[in-house]
């Protein structure tokens, strides 16, 4: 008989070897997978390192990819943590893009520390306010915030589609005749972009920055406060905070709100320091608020984990679009993104837990031996 | 396959009763758990056909694991099981089932999104094959239906019925499979009166055709108006059986209790002198209480309590009659409908946690590891659970973790909790440091009223005697304790009075130092008041 028990004490040394062997045997099978379609393994993980930091640009394209998942990733954690299951990001992450680009456009050409702020709070509402709506349902109506949450990710796409393609919005570009037979968001003044810290000839995007102070922040919010006191008993056990009085339909509602203005930032992030115009199509395509879970899965909710792992999946992403060509399709890049995938989360589950083999001790049923007695709540 | 097994004639089941080998017989049947929890010892049981044989016992008795053995469940370690006077060894409920033996259980085994028809031939049809034809079946069902007065819609889906409706399914299932041994599992608990009646006269119906109903129960009038003998379990043996017509609920009581008799004097009340009559208003005042439970009928009805500070009030009961949903309700965790609670004379808002707490309500709940901490956290963040609101541990929005740290520390040594430091997570400590956690937390707030749900459950002898050393230790410093408890000893060894609940209801309040165990245990089974 095999059985699978859960490991009470995971020791620290393991938290760090274990993502390490789990990457090592990633690598081992998707080289196998390489060698078996024809390709040098090693010469293709050179390429991939060099595609994802040391090549030209490399690095500044990587934290393209790697901002918007760490503010997604950051959302998710945040709320999986107190198992809110925010799987909205996606959505918030649009608004967040209406919100920003329609502060931005308001207030072109205002100085710029005051226009980042705007911005930024300008996303970050409108993804609260989007994520809102499943956190008050679920708190209030008991609604299941899973399906509440995705569903509103269709709805905030179309309403992003509808203010550019099907109506004559303030985020539409009108002026130019171009524009009018081929809808296109307006771009913001040249002046408002976020400005990227420059080391060298790589890029670090301000939205990446703000993300990593946030991620602080927020790991410092857990730890040393009322307020994250409250989400890490509710997270652990919500019978007992209840019992212990604690309000559970605010601090939910509040986790929703907080995870929101994460994937709002991200929106955020995507006018200021990107695109600088809506686009619904480009954002759509990202799909930087399903990655987001990935992300914090990966890091397995933990804030500062979260840096990391955006950056590694930045990466992965953007080798991704370097390595595609004529000898090397899509699908080999999905089969080796996988592979990863597999590898971290197995690594995760059999740190969590362990195999045993042999016969499981019979159990002593003891005081449950009046099963109708002890209903438990 | 038949409705009735082969070989059992109903009339000549009825006549001939003490003649024919009995339907059903343990001897001997021994069970043993890991941990040295012997479940049944050497328990001998007999039922006939034709009779309503209900078996009898407080909690942890060992009928349920009798019964387990009876339908498959459990193989027994010693013992034989004879089926018709034939030795049979049961590997599965299936093979149980096979012979005739069906449990309807409290928790019933039905989907609730099927009809009765399909719920009824799960897994299982007289007529084979895979496929069932709806209307053969729902023909069936009412033919059985009508023959035990079971009214209930083959078509109806299970989620649409009432409790007992779904217990008449569960039934029903049994007796088209081919029941000739029926086990029922304190099946009143969930029924209306109405509804009591119609099973009633429905487990008439079948003993009058031969076969055989074994009643599991704690209630003596319901004993008294459906069995025809009984068999009593205590500590997992077999005591005696009895003939219903020939006993009487004081010596049903006496056989399940266990103690002999008769004034057994309360060891705290020997050299005690009696308490002062009480200038204050009662710390807690419960009045005309009603309180919904789970299955959405009343858990508690119009009860009236008043504990008196540095009193300890024992709630004695078979537990399922309300004492959960009493700890609940006083702690705010579940909102009453009717009736007021005080505590100090002030109102409390219903199903509130926190307006208790603030008003100084120690609860030392039941299910401590589910509720009573937060096991993935700290013994120091544990110990804060509740006050990281109002008092040191925290300056503004920011928890000061290290005084926390220091604070759990002087706890920890206070307290007795065995723990490497204040920083070892709970779910790491064992079940008696758990409860010392607990208790740590709740009583170093300086409580008025503790309230302490089977505090000592599943503790061993010296954790148990610091935890209700720990209780009088508190009562003597002034707070008011309502202590609930399916151990009987505990309560008189601890109260100053003792209440009794039986199906939701106070049926009596009695003062510790006069409590006989007889009239206790009759209070218990609803024989007395």
């Amino acid at each position: 008989m095999i059985a699978i028990e859960r490991n009470l004490v995971t020791p620290r040394w393991q938290r760090v070897a274990l993502p390490i062997v789990s990457l090592v045997m990633a690598s081992i099978i998707a080289g196998i997978v390489l060698a078996v379609s024809g390709h040098d393994p090693i010469g293709t993980y050179q390429q991939i390192y060099a595609a994802s930091f040391t090549a030209d640009g490399a690095l500044t394209a990587t934290f393209i990819y790697a901002t918007p998942l760490l503010f997604t990733g950051l959302g998710v954690a945040i709320a999986f943590r107190m198992h809110v299951w925010n799987i909205g990001g996606e959505g918030q992450l649009y608004m967040g893009a209406v919100g920003a680009s329609g502060v931005g456009l308001l207030c072109g050409g205002w100085p710029l520390p005051i226009l980042i702020v705007m911005m930024a709070l300008g996303g970050a509402l409108a993804g609260l306010a989007w994520a809102l709506i499943p956190g008050l349902l679920r708190a209030y109506l008991r609604t299941n915030e899973i399906l509440v949450s995705l569903m509103l990710n269709y709805v905030a796409g179309l309403f992003m589609y509808y203010l550019i393609y099907d109506s004559t919005s303030f985020w539409r570009d009108l002026t130019s005749s171009s524009a009018l037979v081929f809808p296109q968001g307006k771009n913001l003044l040249p002046s408002s972009d976020w400005p990227g810290i420059l080391l060298g000839s790589f890029t670090l995007p301000f939205g990446f920055v703000l993300g990593a102070v946030l991620a602080v922040l927020l790991l410092a919010l857990f730890r040393f406060t009322r307020f994250g006191f409250e989400m890490r008993v509710m997270g652990d056990s919500p019978a007992a905070a209840n019992y212990a009085g604690m309000r559970t339909r605010r601090t939910i509602v509040a986790v929703m709100a907080l995870s929101g203005a994460l994937a709002g930032l991200a929106g955020a992030s995507q006018i200021g320091d990107f695109g600088h115009v809506l686009d619904p199509r480009g954002l759509e395509q990202a799909g930087y608020g399903y990655t987001g879970i990935v992300v914090a899965a990966l890091a397995m909710y933990n804030p500062l984990a979260v840096v990391i792992v955006s950056i590694l999946i930045g990466a992965l992403t953007n080798a991704g679009f370097a390595l595609q060509g004529p000898t090397f399709p899509i699908g080999l890049v999905g089969t080796m993104e996988g592979i990863i995938l597999f590898s971290v989360l197995g690594g995760e589950f059999l740190g969590r837990y362990r195999i045993r083999f042999g016969r499981a001790p019979a159990r002593a049923p003891g005081l449950d031996d009046e099963p109708g007695a002890e209903v438990a709540p | 396959m038949d409705l009735r097994p082969a070989g059992v004639n109903p009339t000549a089941a009825n006549s001939a009763t003490a003649g024919a080998p009995p339907a059903v017989a343990a001897s001997g049947v021994t069970k043993r758990f890991a941990g040295g929890v012997v479940a049944n010892d050497r328990v001998t049981f007999e039922a006939r056909h034709g009779e309503v044989h209900a078996l009898l016992g407080e909690n942890g008795a060992g009928k349920t694991t009798l019964c387990n053995i009876l339908t498959g469940l459990y193989r027994p370690d010693e013992g034989e099981i004879r089926i018709d006077g034939k030795p049979v060894r049961l590997h599965s409920p299936h093979e149980a089932q096979a012979a005739g033996i069906f449990m309807v259980h409290q928790h019933l085994s039905l989907v609730d999104s099927l009809t009765v028809a399909e719920n009824v031939v799960l897994g299982w049809s007289r007529h084979g094959g895979v496929t069932f034809s709806a209307r053969t079946v729902e023909a069936e069902i009412e033919e059985i239906a009508a023959r035990y007065q079971m009214a209930v819609d083959p078509k109806a889906r299970i989620w649409q019925l009432s409790l007992g409706e779904r217990q008449r399914v569960d039934i029903l299932k049994a007796l088209y499979r081919g029941a000739s041994i029926l086990i029922l599992d304190e099946p009143t608990t969930v029924l209306t009166p109405a509804e009591i009646d119609q099973l009633f006269s429905s487990v008439r119906e079948m003993v009058a055709e031969g076969s055989t109903v074994i009643f599991i129960s704690h209630k003596m009038p319901e004993v008294f108006a459906i069995a025809d003998r009984t068999t009593i379990l205590r500590k997992g043996r077999s005591i005696t059986t009895l003939d219903i017509a020939g006993t009487d609920a004081r010596q049903l009581a006496r056989l399940m209790v266990g103690h002999e008799m008769s004034f057994d004097v309360h060891p705290r009340a020997a050299g005690v002198e009696p308490k002062p009559a009480p200038a204050q208003p009662p710390v807690l005042a419960l009045e005309g209480v009603h309180v919904r439970g789970d299955f959405g009928i009343d858990a508690l009805k119009d009860v009236s309590l008043e504990i008196t500070a540095g009193e300890i009030l024992g709630i004695a009961g078979v537990s399922g009659n309300g004492q959960r949903e009493l700890a609940e309700v006083v702690a705010g965790l579940r909102p009453f409908t009717q009736g007021t609670i005080r505590i100090g004379g002030e109102n409390v808002a219903s199903g509130d946690p926190r307006d208790a707490i603030n008003r100084g309500v120690a609860n030392v709940p039941e299910d401590r590891m589910g509720t009573g901490v937060s096991p993935n956290l700290s013994v120091a963040e544990n110990l804060i659970l509740k006050s990281y609101r109002s008092s040191s541990p925290h300056s503004g929005p920011i928890l000061l973790m290290g005084r926390a740290e220091t604070q759990a520390t002087a706890l920890m040594a206070r307290f007795d909790i065995r723990a490497p430091g204040p920083g070892t997570l709970v779910r790491q400590l064992s079940g008696g440091n758990v409860q010392k956690v607990v208790l740590a937390r709740e009583l170093s707030s300086g409580p008025r009223l503790v309230i302490a749900a089977s505090p000592t459950r599943g503790l061993d002898v010296g954790a148990t005697e610091y935890v209700r050393g720990v209780l009088v230790e508190a009562a003597k410093q002034g707070a008011a304790i309502m202590l609930i408890s399916e151990d009987l000893d505990e309560i008189v060894e601890l109260s100053d009075r003792i209440a009794v609940l039986y199906e939701g209801r106070v049926v009596g309040v009695v003062e510790a130092a006069s409590a006989t165990y007889e009239h206790l245990g009759l209070m218990m089974a609803g024989a007395a008041s």
